[in-house]
């Protein structure tokens, strides 16, 4: 079965993203000013060929873990629907 | 010894660094295709160059699909034998997300791209007038890391002013503690975010790369 799975990577929290900063500051001037803070990632769609969601799940862990997120500054999350 | 370029699809300063190294410093520089990933050639005395540019189109993150390029697998075993291998700008990215140094590249901190001459300053407090062009420069590790890489001297390069203080002031990007350049832990793979082969030419008004390519790649005794 197709499992669509949903990886969502973010920069860890500890770490500056100039990226969200940028877009909290065009909030801002849009005149959206009770924004606290702004980060962004990405949001990555895998459709995995797996027997069960388990399964569908680990083999997104594994991408996860050696490509789609970088440890040293992101984490990611995984959602199947 | 040898120099071998590998040419990534994005690569953009590859004939940069064979120029350099070819007509600049009288080099012996070969091209290599990144899916090839015959090294048989190169010699543990020889270097590796991964140039800047934006490989893969800096898909996902900068340098994350180089890593997995046929090439990359032979360069990983060359740097594993004891072989030199250098990277710069995109190269320095494709060095950390290989895990042959340590670390993260991040976007700049001001968020733009950045392309203007810098100072760096290194061992000695010489001070390099190099150029960089990047928008993901902003060297990251954790704290516990960044003093085991100043521990065993491992900081190659810092930004500085004109005068070689390092400061805010000299930091384009926001780097930690000011660092342009790395080199791993058993000294033989070095990666820099400033483009020395943009500085080697007498043309170009500025030959302070030539310094820094010579005292990297090519002294017996690697810098400390």
């Amino acid at each position: 079965m197709i499992y669509s799975v949903q990886v969502k990577v973010m920069p860890l929290k500890e770490l500056l993203d100039p990226q969200g900063k940028a877009v909290m500051g065009g909030l801002k001037n849009l005149g959206i000013g009770t924004v606290e803070d702004v980060r962004v990632g990405k949001n990555i769609t895998l459709q995995i060929n797996a027997a069960s969601p388990d399964e569908a799940k680990q083999i997104a862990e594994e991408a996860g873990k050696k490509l789609l997120a970088n440890p040293v500054m992101e984490y990611f999350e995984i959602n199947i629907n | 010894m040898k120099f071998g370029v590998v040419v990534f699809p994005g690569s953009n300063c590859d004939r940069d660094m064979y120029d350099a190294l070819a007509y600049d410093l009288g080099q012996d520089v070969t091209m290599l295709w990144h899916k090839d990933k015959d090294l048989s050639r190169f010699t543990t005395e020889d270097c590796i160059i991964l140039p800047g540019g934006f490989s893969y189109g800096d898909y996902l993150r900068c340098g994350a699909i180089a890593r997995f390029s046929p090439m990359m697998q032979s360069v990983i075993e060359f740097a594993g034998k004891g072989g030199k291998v250098f990277g710069v700008c995109n190269g320095f990215q494709i060095l950390c997300e290989s895990h042959l140094l340590p670390g993260a590249v991040l976007r700049n901190k001001n968020q733009q791209f950045i392309c203007k001459n810098v100072y760096l300053t290194d061992h000695t407090n010489k001070v390099y007038k190099i150029p960089i062009a990047h928008g993901e420069g902003r060297y990251y590790a954790d704290e516990k890391k960044l003093d085991e890489l100043e521990k065993n001297g491992q900081v190659i390069y810092r930004y500085c002013d004109e005068f070689g203080t390092i400061n805010d002031e000299g930091n384009p990007n926001g780097a930690m503690r000011n660092i342009a350049g790395i080199c791993n832990a058993t000294r033989n793979v070095f990666g820099m975010m400033p483009h020395p082969e943009r500085a080697c030419s007498d043309v170009l008004g500025n030959t302070d790369g030539r310094e820094i390519i010579r005292t990297l790649l090519m002294q017996e005794q690697l810098v400390h």
